[in-house]
């Protein structure tokens, strides 16, 4: 794999948008070009130079390139968005909107994540290893057809909203997360390790949710049978589960939560 | 105002009977002359398309059920935007275009006069503050009656003057156009949590059926001498098996007669009304049925009201209509009672290709495009947004002038349009005459606008479309994506002799009229029905009656058509 670094300059105090920052235009551009690629500095077009040190090696093909952003941007959006192959980076912080829209390849980011991550997920995996905010892979504002495929993994916490009108892919957070995960779910898995405070899966007419720390369930899912060890999405899960389905506010509600006993 | 010689073009104008002749149109001061004189500006058009500017009859482009959608789907939004140019405003929005960008994909249609399909009279101040908003194209507004207490009563009382001399009023305080009558009856019953689900199902409380308010209300247009003619949205839209409904509306005007050289009753979008069968498993299309009746009727013309396969939002006056596709879909839903008028609704709906029901409904509307013997008698329209957004136009000329189109795009789409339809056993293909009468000619036509708009005659508003569409080298049956993208954007679109688009790039931002009625009414009858309706304004409106009209003064480019109708009560 080829390696492309951005280094950060001087960071604005307004927002950037980089959703230029993804090896799928990076691809077959030497330095220089990518250089001269666009982004937004709230609404100014400027140059991705303007705020980045480019350097690296040119390669020709998307799955060759790994982009690192070599330090803090917390406040560079929409880095990886719409992403299809290749791999991307963060050594830091980054801003709103990692990894949304994704298709294919790879977005690491080694320090926190601000909300929005991996927002309209179509396939790929996003890794983040510190914590994310909130609206981790929710769906658009207003869209009901929200994370569709991949994976992501959050190794700390994350915000409320996890997985907003989930219909496929997956989520696991290691850590804690707010209130409403999985709200409004039709399909896919959400895997909370830590604790959720309440309201998970509320509204939610299919797919899983598991929770394996403190939580308090909604009144309106039903308990529906204990198990051992469940296997869900070809893997086994230790320990025993009380199953709930739900949520029956809604009509032919098949949504399931797994609380670890 | 401009002045200009556009050269060599080769012309459709159907009302002067002019079908695809090359010659020259003069325009001076706006206005279509003889001869422009030598300093005019000139522009060569040959073998381009010139047609009369684009005139929409039926879309909801403006009001609060318009804006209501678009605070509901921002994933609408980010569909489709387009940035802020030298000239023009930023905007957004595929289905339900921001306001500015309403008018500048309207223009680069060929566009040049829109009409808001919808109006309720008390949200008319912000109707108007959008249409204001929406530049380019010269506009109006419908003024919705269907379920107006004052004309419930006056027309159970069997009072039709004073229902006269009231609506002529509405019409003043509102600035409207036309007498818009959606679901009549029937959102009024929406109070009750009921609908009027027959011609003769009467309105709880008023006792009145929606047959007594469409006659009643036929009869006030023709007494007033509005330009355009009652447009209706009949009742039971969307309903399985609606189409007896629809064939029982078309009678109810039977015997009201008209001086004007114009149907007496527009039913709108009838490809919502249209429906045989009575669960969605047997859904199938009625359009030889309707298209029967249009055909042998000579007082009443359809709006085909399109569906163009996308996801778009549906949103109508029709309140228990929304509930009910609503609960069908179970997507996000707006519905809002406006006090003693009316009560609209908005959702989101996805045509999608693959599913029997939208399949079928596209057919539906095509057929009765190609049913309807007399294109002036069917106009083209999609309802925008509720059948598609009006920017499929294009596709929909390339459909009804291409057999071959419609046979590929039946191949794709879900099987039982072609079983539970006749689309796949029409041969007819629309010329370009004929399309130049469903888009512009016939719609000027049927809004009484066929002296100013729709035709390239001396002495008419010099709003032109050029197509860059060479008629001598183009097969419209077999060259279907020429014809789409030919139409999907104007060589040149020229408004009042001002040339807006070239290249389908906007070159000049201009605001265009907003015409509305002032039928005056004898003052004796107007003081009595004021005095009529006081006391119920001040007991059941939120708004002070003093407060209720809107001022000319208010609006950017008001053009006022006064009609002389003191003859009622008189």
């Amino acid at each position: 794999m080829k390696e492309i670094i951005l280094k950060p300059i001087e960071q604005p105090e307004v927002g950037l948008m980089a959703d230029t920052i993804k090896p799928d235009l990076f691809a077959g551009k030497d330095m220089s070009e990518i250089k001269s690629l666009e982004i937004f500095c709230g609404r100014q077009r400027s140059k991705l130079g303007d705020f980045f040190e480019v350097s690296g090696q040119k390669a020709d093909d998307a799955d060759d390139i790994r982009i690192i952003i070599d330090g803090d941007v917390p406040k560079t959006k929409m880095v990886g968005k719409g992403t299809k192959a290749g791999e991307i980076v963060i050594k830091g912080n980054v801003g709103m909107y990692a990894g949304a829209n994704m298709r294919g390849g790879k977005v690491v980011v080694e320090g926190d994540a601000d909300s929005f991550a991996g927002q309209m997920m179509r396939g790929g995996e996003l890794i983040i290893k510190g914590n994310a905010g909130d609206y981790l892979g929710a769906s658009y504002r207003g869209d009901w057809r929200g994370m569709k495929g991949g994976t992501i993994l959050v190794k700390g916490n994350a915000g409320s909203e996890v997985g907003v009108f989930m219909v496929g892919g997956r989520i696991t957070i290691k850590g804690n997360c707010g209130p409403f995960a999985g709200v409004h779910m039709k399909k896919g898995l959400i895997i909370i390790e830590g604790t959720t405070p309440n309201r998970a899966g509320g509204e939610m007419i299919g797919g899983s949710i598991v929770v394996m720390g403190n939580t308090e369930v909604l009144p309106t899912f039903r308990p529906e049978k204990e198990e051992k060890n469940v296997k869900i999405d070809g893997e086994t899960l230790k320990g025993t589960y009380q199953i709930y389905s739900g949520d029956h506010a809604e009509r032919n509600a098949k949504g399931a939560l797994y609380i670890l006993r | 105002m401009g002045s200009l010689i556009i050269k060599n073009g080769t012309v459709y104008d159907p009302i002067n009977s002019i079908n695809g002749e090359r010659m020259d149109i003069h325009i001076k001061d706006g206005i279509i002359v003889e001869n422009a004189g030598r300093r005019a500006k000139k522009i060569d058009c040959s073998n381009k398309i010139v047609m009369p500017g684009g005139v929409e009859i039926h879309s909801h482009m403006a009001g609060g059920k318009v804006n209501a959608g678009r605070l509901l789907r921002p994933e609408d939004h980010v569909k489709f935007v387009m940035p802020k140019t030298r000239l023009t405003r930023s905007g957004s929005g595929f289905s339900i275009p921001s306001t500015f960008m309403t008018g500048y994909l309207y223009s680069k249609l060929g566009y040049t006069t829109g009409m808001t399909a919808a109006m309720v009279p008390l949200t008319a101040r912000h109707t108007h503050e959008e249409l204001d908003d929406i530049p380019m194209i010269d506009k109006g507004a419908y003024t919705l009656t269907d379920g107006n207490w004052f004309i419930m009563r006056y027309l159970k009382d069997g009072d039709i003057e004073k229902c006269a001399a009231f609506t002529a009023w509405l019409l003043n305080a509102t600035k409207g156009l036309v007498i818009k009558l959606t679901n009549p009856g029937g959102t009024e019953a929406w109070g009750w949590g009921k609908n009027c689900r027959s011609l003769d199902d009467p309105v709880p409380y008023f006792d009145i059926t929606p047959k007594e308010i469409i006659r009643g209300l036929v009869e006030v247009n023709e007494i007033l001498g509005l330009p355009h003619s009652v447009h209706l949205h009949a009742n039971n839209l969307g309903r399985l098996g609606n189409y007896e409904t629809t064939v029982d509306t078309f009678r109810v005007p039977n015997g009201i007669k008209t001086d004007k050289d114009r149907q007496i009753l527009h039913v709108t979008h009838a490809q919502f009304h249209a429906y045989g069968g009575d669960t969605w498993k047997n859904f199938e299309s009625k359009a030889e049925d309707i298209a029967k009746v249009v055909n042998k009727s000579d007082n009443a013309i359809i709006d085909t009201g399109n569906v163009t396969l996308d996801n778009t939002t549906t949103m109508t006056a029709d309140g228990p209509m929304e509930y009910y596709l609503q609960s069908l879909t179970h997507l996000k839903w707006v519905n809002r009672d406006v006090e003693l008028e009316t009560a609209p609704g908005v959702t989101p709906f996805v045509y999608s290709p693959k599913m029997p029901t939208p399949a079928i409904q596209w057919a539906i509307g095509l057929e009765l495009g190609l049913l309807v013997k007399d294109p002036w008698k069917v106009l083209m329209t999609t309802d925008h947004p509720n059948a598609g957004p009006f920017t499929r136009y294009p596709r929909i000329i390339a459909w009804l002038m291409s057999r071959h189109y419609r046979e590929e795009t039946l191949e794709k789409i879900n099987e039982a349009a072609g079983r539970r339809s006749g689309i796949s056993s029409i041969d007819r293909e629309y010329d370009f005459n004929e399309i130049a009468i469903v888009t512009r000619a016939g719609q000027a036509k049927a809004l009484g606008f066929a002296e100013k708009k729709g035709h390239l005659g001396i002495g008419a508003d010099g709003d032109v479309a050029v197509y860059d569409i060479d008629t001598k080298n183009i097969d419209p049956g077999r060259d279907f994506r020429e014809i789409e993208k030919g139409f999907s954007a104007t060589a040149y679109t020229i408004k009042e002799g001002e040339i807006l688009v070239k290249d389908g790039e906007i070159v000049k931002v201009v605001f265009g009229r907003t015409y509305w009625v002032n039928s005056q009414i004898d003052g004796k009858l107007k003081e009595e029905v004021l005095k009529d309706i006081e006391y119920d304004f001040k007991r059941y409106y939120s708004v002070n009656l003093a407060n209720y009209p809107i001022p000319e003064e208010y609006l950017k480019r008001p053009e006022e058509l006064k009609i002389d109708a003191t003859r009622v009560g008189a």
